[in-house]
């Protein structure tokens, strides 16, 4: 693949990233927004290809797309009136919050333009075989705690979630 | 080749916007599709400074990763990222359907008992 065409997939996917993302935020309407959102989950899996992430790419669209998008989907489901034609997404007028997100934004690239980053150029980040090792070598405290907390947050969204007898 | 910069840009207009939707929407489960969009641009940046930023040289207890070994820091981090996010969207939606079940509603400013 030529070099040029490498940019134009890369800036074309990250179009996509920052469009979908955007409709996600301007949508009237929660089922588009939610569609977006699997778009931008989709394009993002991209961005980790171009970032030689593989295995991130590919567990980006099991688990976000598979498990976070479908779990959002239900949420939209159960919380509107089904016969609504039109299930809207109300939101508040932007006038604090638009300018706020500007100055972040602008306060975000300056520094991102401003520090003399000590770059190395694209290096090795690793095959599934070394994130493994990784996991169950130094960071092993780390995943562990990870699966304890998993098996929390589960069993309490399950008690929060159940039927009460009343 | 795409620089550093280039990914970091991207990174910090996911998470502005993923910033505006938290701020403006009203309905619950829109907020919770905004921090999704922050937890995202958070993990782009972290997979793009392990690819583009040495570890080593770095000094430090445990922070130093042999000259010519691979890094895999940042992917490792982005893994734990998405762990929390299932957790959070898991418990967010329990959450939310109680709020459902009480209020009728998810829309944030109605569902105002504790206010005085």
């Amino acid at each position: 693949m030529s070099e040029l065409m490498y940019q134009v997939i890369f800036y074309a996917v990250a179009a996509l990233v920052l469009g979908s993302a955007l409709i996600v935020a301007m949508s009237r309407n929660i089922v588009h927004s939610a569609f977006a959102l699997l778009l931008t989950f989709f394009s993002v899996a991209g961005i980790y290809v171009f970032l030689s992430a593989e295995f991130l790419a590919v567990a980006q669209v099991v688990i976000y797309v598979g498990g976070i998008l479908v779990l959002i989907l239900f949420a939209v489901m159960l919380t509107n009136k089904v016969r609504d034609v039109n299930l809207s997404n109300p939101s508040a007028p932007p006038y604090i919050a638009a300018p706020l997100v500007m100055i972040i934004f602008a306060g975000l690239l300056w520094l991102i333009m401003k520090t003399p980053w000590k770059t190395v150029g694209p290096q090795e980040i690793g095959a599934i075989n070394d994130i493994g090792n990784a996991l169950m070598g130094r960071y092993l405290l780390a995943f562990e705690v990870a699966a304890v907390l998993l098996l929390g947050a589960l069993l309490g969204a399950a008690y929060l979630a159940r039927k009460r007898k009343s | 080749m795409i620089s550093l910069q280039t990914f970091l840009i991207i990174s910090a207009a996911l998470f502005c916007l993923g910033l505006f939707i938290v701020l403006t929407r009203k309905n619950a489960v829109a907020i919770l599709m905004g921090i999704e969009l922050i937890l995202n641009a958070a993990s782009i940046a972290l997979v793009s400074f392990s690819r583009f930023i040495t570890p080593y040289g770095t000094g430090g207890i445990g922070g130093v990763v042999a000259p010519g070994a691979p890094a895999t820091g940042g992917q490792t981090f982005v893994i734990f990222v998405i762990i929390i996010a299932v957790c959070e969207a898991a418990v967010a939606l329990a959450i939310i359907l109680n709020i459902y079940q009480n209020f009728r509603t998810v829309d944030t400013e109605q569902t105002k008992e504790l206010k005085g």
